[in-house]
């Protein structure tokens, strides 16, 4: 019973949220709807994370590599092709290619998880470096222009599926950007209820175990950190699609570190807090930079600070912990039983987070 | 049949590290649906020989094999893979997800989706946490996630069950019960048991393999082996003696 209740709440969330982003532009000026589209590119960013870091139990500090990755492969092509059909496309074939080389050595080669975090930070050093050091005309794949430093202006944006000339229009941008959020949302929920999920869990519980069973962690690993970088790759497509420009300054550290604060401060081991870490941070440091009062990296360092302190959990889990307190539960099956997951896998995520 | 291939069979072992050799020249059989302890003092030797039967580690010489195949070199799961279930020493669960779901990873890689529930279910019966099927495992007393643990292994229908210490650190209660989910296993599988403890040996026991500086020392019933006196010297002591 309280799993159907979950269910259609679900249901009814999911529908709440196709009329909000299709409501959106109607009711909010030109700027916040920019806004926020900047902001939907970035929550799939966040998502990319969440899921190697929270169910992969992954802390890979490349994600903006892949990110960057699909910027630059989606600028490429789309400068090429004048078409973003076959663009988006690469945006993620790249990203989930170079993941899955990358990947092979990591979690083949056995190497351990400090390690994973040095490498797939170094090599979003060594991304950095490479394309800022492709200024001059001799740099171009094709017609494209890596530009070095200054990056490749005036990428073309979205247009629609296989009509090259008819560009969208800022609000379609949105809903595209809006949906494509949702769609990756609902995408690694169903994922995490169906079997392959429940693996990738079981993984990152226990890696021995999961062994012992006859499971491979290694190829697992390795699914997961590819899907991982195919979603960060999709964001990068949706936030050139955004500015219409892309830099080397994609790859930068600060952006993966920032990611990592999103999602402490959202609810790590969750999908839906690290989306609201991500607005949430976006939209002060967005409003701290306008204000020139303060500089928005203090203010999040303290930011970070007080919520590994105060709310290690994260946002949204420490929301459902206060719900369940409030609500009286029927037994104690459905204070344990988690969210979604079918009956014969009633599952938690709340453990193993931390 | 008499000329069968044992289920197991592990010939000339050696296992050295250094200078020290842990295992040396050891020959072992298993037949099918046996059920064997391994036992000996600490440092014996028992714990290298079982790691090797996993796959944790690889002999300097000698070779084992299950059913025919052998076993040396391959990678944990896929010795698993190969119908060998292990229960570690330190409980190996899955802490985060609830008892259900621990069997259930262990039951969906044989069963058909159909087949799955009540086969979890049958499992949770066995290990007798019905009744706990839906807390989390690290909620769990370490008796029963040892019982989760050895619940998993038993849910992947392997042929053969290692079983590393399986009553460490449980009350006299619950190291009966362990027992006789021992022996109802026993009914229609093979158990290798390593186990310090005498009392629980007794309980569950017919063949025992003793292992004394990476040698095996004696091989026989449990009543043989106790009445042994080499056996009382190296590792059982006055303890059996009084």
């Amino acid at each position: 019973m309280p799993i159907r209740f979950r269910l259609a709440a679900q249901a009814v969330a999911v529908v709440l949220a196709i009329v909000a982003i299709a409501l959106i532009p109607s009711t909010i000026e030109l700027f916040a709807m920019m806004q926020l589209t900047l902001f939907a590119a970035m929550a799939v960013l966040a998502l990319s994370l969440a899921f190697i870091w929270g169910f992969g139990g992954i802390l890979s500090f490349g994600q903006t590599a892949f990110f960057g990755l699909g910027g630059y492969a989606y600028a490429i092509a789309a400068v090429n092709f004048q078409d973003s059909t076959p663009s988006i496309l690469l945006a993620i074939v790249v990203p989930s290619v170079f993941a899955a080389i990358l990947g092979y050595f990591i979690f083949f080669g056995r190497i351990s998880d400090v390690y994973l975090g040095v490498i797939t930070l170094t090599v979003t050093l060594i991304l950095f470096n490479c394309v800022n050091s492709t200024s001059g005309d001799e740099y171009r794949i094709g017609k494209a222009l890596l530009g070095g430093f200054n990056g490749m202006p005036a990428v073309p944006t979205f247009n629609v599926p296989f009509y090259p000339d008819q560009v969208l229009s800022p609000e379609q941008s949105w809903w595209v950007t809006g949906g494509a959020l949702l769609g990756v949302f609902l995408l690694l929920r169903l994922l995490l209820s169906l079997p392959a999920g429940r693996i990738v869990v079981a993984v990152r519980e226990n890696e021995v175990r999961a062994s012992l069973l006859g499971y491979d962690p290694r190829k697992v690993k390795l699914l997961t950190f590819i899907l991982s970088g195919a979603i960060a790759g999709l964001a990068g497509a949706l936030y050139v699609n955004w500015g219409a420009f892309v830099g080397p300054t994609i790859f930068s550290l600060s952006l993966s570190a920032e990611i990592i604060i999103w999602i402490t401060v959202g609810g790590l081991g969750t999908l839906l807090g690290p989306v609201v870490g991500c607005v949430l941070i976006e939209y002060i440091v967005a409003y701290i930079g306008s204000q020139q009062a303060m500089n928005s990296n203090l203010v999040l360092g303290a930011v970070l600070i007080v919520f590994v302190l105060l709310l290690p959990k994260g946002l949204v889990p420490t929301a459902r912990d206060l719900l369940m307190r409030l609500v009286p539960a029927p037994g104690p099956k459905a204070q344990l039983a988690e969210e979604r997951v079918p009956p014969s896998a009633a599952a938690s995520h709340m453990a193993g987070a931390e | 049949m008499a000329d069968l291939v044992p289920l197991l069979k592990a010939e000339h072992l050696t296992m050295r590290f250094g200078g020290v050799v842990a295992n040396d020249d050891i020959t072992f059989t298993l037949e099918e649906m046996e059920l064997r302890c391994l036992i000996g003092p600490n440092g014996a030797g028992k714990s290298t020989f079982f790691k090797t039967l996993t796959g944790q580690l690889v002999p300097t010489s000698g070779a084992i094999a299950f059913r025919g195949h052998p076993i040396a070199g391959k990678l944990p799961h896929e010795i698993a893979r190969m119908g060998i279930g292990i229960k570690t020493q330190v409980p190996n669960v899955f802490n985060g997800l609830s008892v259900r779901e621990n069997i259930w990873l262990a039951v969906r890689r044989k069963a058909t989706p159909r087949a799955q529930g009540p086969a979890v279910d049958a499992v949770l019966e066995m290990i007798r946490l019905t009744d706990h099927a839906d807390r989390i495992a690290a909620t769990l007393s370490h008796g029963q996630r040892q019982w989760v643990e050895i619940g998993m292994v038993l849910a992947a229908e392997p042929e053969l069950i290692l079983l590393d210490e399986p009553a460490a650190g449980m009350t006299d209660e619950e190291t009966g019960h362990t027992a006789a989910i021992i022996r109802e296993i026993n009914q229609t599988r093979a158990i290798i048991v390593v186990e310090h403890d005498m009392e629980f040996i007794r309980q569950i026991a017919k063949k025992v393999t003793v292992f004394h500086q990476g040698r095996v020392l004696v091989e026989d019933t449990v009543d043989k082996v106790m009445a042994d006196q080499r056996v009382r010297d190296v590792y059982l002591g006055k303890k059996v003696a009084a």
